[in-house]
């Protein structure tokens, strides 16, 4: 799976969870960018994200993830 | 709502909680309002996000208290205006071992041990108690699930200083307080999270990062098993089971192969499966679920296909066999309206995913599982929870014979011309009185599932019946009915409230009572007819539902008895038991130089039946509102002729 492909199914993952269809998520995006985007649905997230892609994030990943890109980084490089 | 019958996709579920929240609204509009405290020792956020789907699906619409995190026990002891004003329809205390203070070390003595075992569980037990006493409500409890990991091995059980060891022991003490005390459930996590599987339910990634007692993704199987406790306390489980036959309760077409070639039994690693089905169907009378047929085929093949011999359940297990070529939909309408009980009380245990689906889209309401492969049935059923059990009175367990003797009743009917004389001839005994001690929970289940004979749609938990009870302001009768064909247990309930004319404004809007707000008079009002004078004047304002005493004018003596709450159980309609009540409560008004009743009626989806129900009881309609809600007025005449004649 391609980059661009892991934000495309991103994106459909942030719009399912947010229940709102206008979201697109850049590299660059973060908790500020979306509004509902919280501490405790951060969690319900990150779950999301997990399934989605058949993998689990390590709670070191979870602590030091910044933003959207890496979130993405770290996918690509457990998926391969 | 499909997504949330078990065997559900958790995962998607949480993902699109919002959507699916959104789509429960809209689809309907007839939810029951509870409010719910859900006091947490670790995060309840997602818990509570996810219980809301379960229960708007079950037409209970949750509004919650949520404590901050892991003030559970604070949040009770100690002077909480917030949760007191929020009036909690029930609470839900969420622990987990994490909320374990001390735990044993392995060179504790064994004294020490029973020392913080008895520590812990007081911490508990106050907790209890004082919810008990400040907020009558019912309390779901969690208990406490094994760690994730075992410091003496195998042995970890055995020893006293063992974590498992100090769980089964503390878990036990906590089920020992649930069979003591009513209105206490527990729900058990250690089950679920077996069931669930541990490692990945005590994953210590939710409990670092965000303080979860367990992972996000066994919060639907955690909400979903917890919200079937609360449906039950309230009064939504379903009452019948009904099944399919062939491929269902035994392998083969009974029509095709004949009896002799059905697999059932212990011959074949299938017949060992569908027997096994059998025998879990057939204990499900035990928990008072009564059992149905529903089935295409010749009515005489089906009954063969249950006579046989390796089979575990036999003809006279079912109230009712509907062995026939017609829709199975039909069927079903048919089956809730002998049993005189709701479709959406009923669940459909069938094989074949189109009868399931006909079944599913023809009869509103009643629940079809997808019940997989014979080898599933059980496991797919057992946690569906339909038939969660909550109070697991005498009554339940005769109800299967109390339906199949009032089968009997209907074929003595058919040999009677004069219903009197089929009235008579059915021998009943009735006993009318005030609410007692050992009915009390079946009363509060009464309040709790009765929708058809019901005036006011009433629900009150069993604190709150106990409340009417002892309440020198209420009058109260249940009464039980008793024929030649058996016993038909606790039916009807009735609940007047003493008051004055001026109190019909309340009851024309439809407010709850509140039995506790009573206790403030209760030294006022201490015996029937001695001191009515006062009926009102120490509870008026405590929760605006009693109007103040001095607004009162024409019969300001409190000679008036509203009936807040009268039901009967549609198992026993028309055999003259509402006369006999009617009876009884007059006789109790006159005792207590009560002059008038005053009834009202509340129109519901599901109470058509009794709309002109205080007319034949001899009321006079005095009043309709725009929203349906009639009010009546009975004045007890000097001259009061007993209107039962038929049950001694």
């Amino acid at each position: 799976m391609n980059r661009e492909e892991v934000f495309e199914k991103l994106n459909e993952v942030f719009r399912d969870v947010f229940d709102d269809e206008e979201i697109t998520v850049t590299d660059a995006t973060t908790a500020d960018d979306i509004e509902e985007w919280d501490s405790l649905e951060h969690i319900n997230l990150l779950a999301a994200v997990e399934q989605e892609f058949g993998m689990k994030f390590n709670m070191g990943q979870v602590v030091s993830m910044k933003n959207v890109g890496e979130m993405a980084d770290i996918i690509i490089s457990q998926i391969g | 709502m499909r997504e949330l019958e078990y065997p559900f996709d958790g995962e998607l579920i949480l993902k699109k909680s919002k959507k699916i929240k959104r789509t429960l609204l809209e689809e309907r509009s007839d939810f029951t309002q509870k409010r719910i405290a859900v006091l947490g020792g670790s995060t309840t956020h997602d818990i509570i996000r996810v219980l809301e789907l379960f229960l708007l699906d079950q037409g209970i619409r949750p509004v919650f208290y949520e404590s901050e995190y892991a003030q559970y026990w604070q949040d009770v002891m100690f002077d909480n205006p917030e949760l007191v004003s929020f009036a909690p329809d029930l609470i839900f205390i969420h622990t987990s071992n994490r909320n374990i203070a001390v735990w044993p070390t392995v060179s504790d003595p064994e004294e020490r041990v029973d020392e913080l075992l008895s520590e812990q569980f007081s911490h508990f037990q106050m907790m209890w108690e004082k919810i008990a006493e400040v907020y009558h409500c019912p309390v779901i409890q969690n208990n406490f699930e094994y760690p994730f990991y075992r410091l003496l091995g195998n042995q970890e059980g055995v020893y006293p200083q063992g974590r498992i060891c100090f769980i089964n022991r503390l878990n036990e003490k906590f089920y020992q307080y649930a069979r003591e005390n009513g209105n206490f459930y527990i729900h058990d996590i250690n089950y679920l999270s077996a069931s669930y599987g541990l490692d990945r339910w005590a994953d210590p990634l939710y409990w670092h990062m965000y303080k979860y007692a367990c992972c996000m993704q066994a919060i639907p199987a955690f909400a979903h098993n917890l919200a079937n406790i609360v449906k039950s306390v309230f009064g939504r489980n379903k009452k019948a089971l009904v099944l399919d036959l062939d491929n269902t309760l035994w392998g083969g077409v009974v029509g095709d192969d004949g009896p002799e070639n059905l697999e059932i039994g212990q011959e074949t690693p299938m017949g060992q499966v569908y027997s096994e089905f059998q025998g879990y169907v057939k204990a499900q009378k035990d928990i008072g679920v009564m059992l149905a047929v529903n089935s295409k085929n010749e009515h005489e093949n089906a009954i063969a296909g249950l006579n046989h011999p390796e089979g575990v359940l036999k003809p006279d297990d079912f109230v009712l066999i509907k062995a026939n070529w017609e829709p199975k939909s039909e069927n079903m309408s048919a089956i809730a309206q002998e049993l005189n009980i709701l479709p959406d009380s009923l669940v459909f245990a069938d094989d074949n995913p189109a009868e399931r689906e006909i079944v599913s889209t023809q009869t509103s309401g009643v629940a079809v599982p997808e019940i997989g492969t014979p080898e599933q049935y059980i496991r797919v059923l057992d946690h569906s929870g339909f038939f969660e059990v909550t109070s697991l009175s005498e009554d339940d367990r005769k109800r299967n014979e109390m339906y199949r003797a009032n089968m009997a009743r209907k074929v003595q009917q058919e040999r009677f011309t004069d219903y009197r004389e089929y009235l008579l001839s059915l021998e009943m005994q009735g006993t009318i009185r005030p609410f007692e001690e050992i009915y009390m929970a079946r009363i509060a289940q009464l309040t709790n599932k009765s929708n058809q004979f019901n005036l006011t749609t009433r629900r009150f938990t069993q604190a709150q019946i106990e409340a009417f009870a002892a309440n020198p302001e209420y009058i109260t009768r249940y009464g039980k009915l008793t024929d030649r064909f058996g016993d038909n247990g606790v039916v009807s309930v009735v609940i007047g409230r003493r008051g004055t004319m001026a109190d019909v404004e309340v009851y024309r809007r439809g407010e709850t009572p509140d039995a506790a707000d009573g206790a403030a008079s209760e030294s006022e009002l201490t015996a029937c007819g001695t001191a009515a004078g006062s009926a009102t004047a120490g509870s008026s304002a405590a929760d605006g539902t009693v109007p103040d005493s001095s607004a009162t004018d024409s019969v300001a003596d409190g000679s008036v008895l509203h009936l807040v709450l009268w039901l009967m159980s549609c198992r026993v309609l028309k055999r003259d038991m509402e006369y006999a009540m009617m009876d009884s409560m007059v006789e109790a008004c006159r005792d207590c130089g009560i002059g008038t009743i005053m009834g009202y009626y509340y129109p519901t989806a599901k109470n058509a039946m009794v709309k002109e129900f205080y007319r034949t009881m001899g009321f006079e309609k005095t009043d309709e509102t725009d929203t349906g809600v009639t009010i009546w007025r009975f004045e007890i005449p000097a001259d009061y002729e007993k209107k039962n004649t038929v049950i001694e």
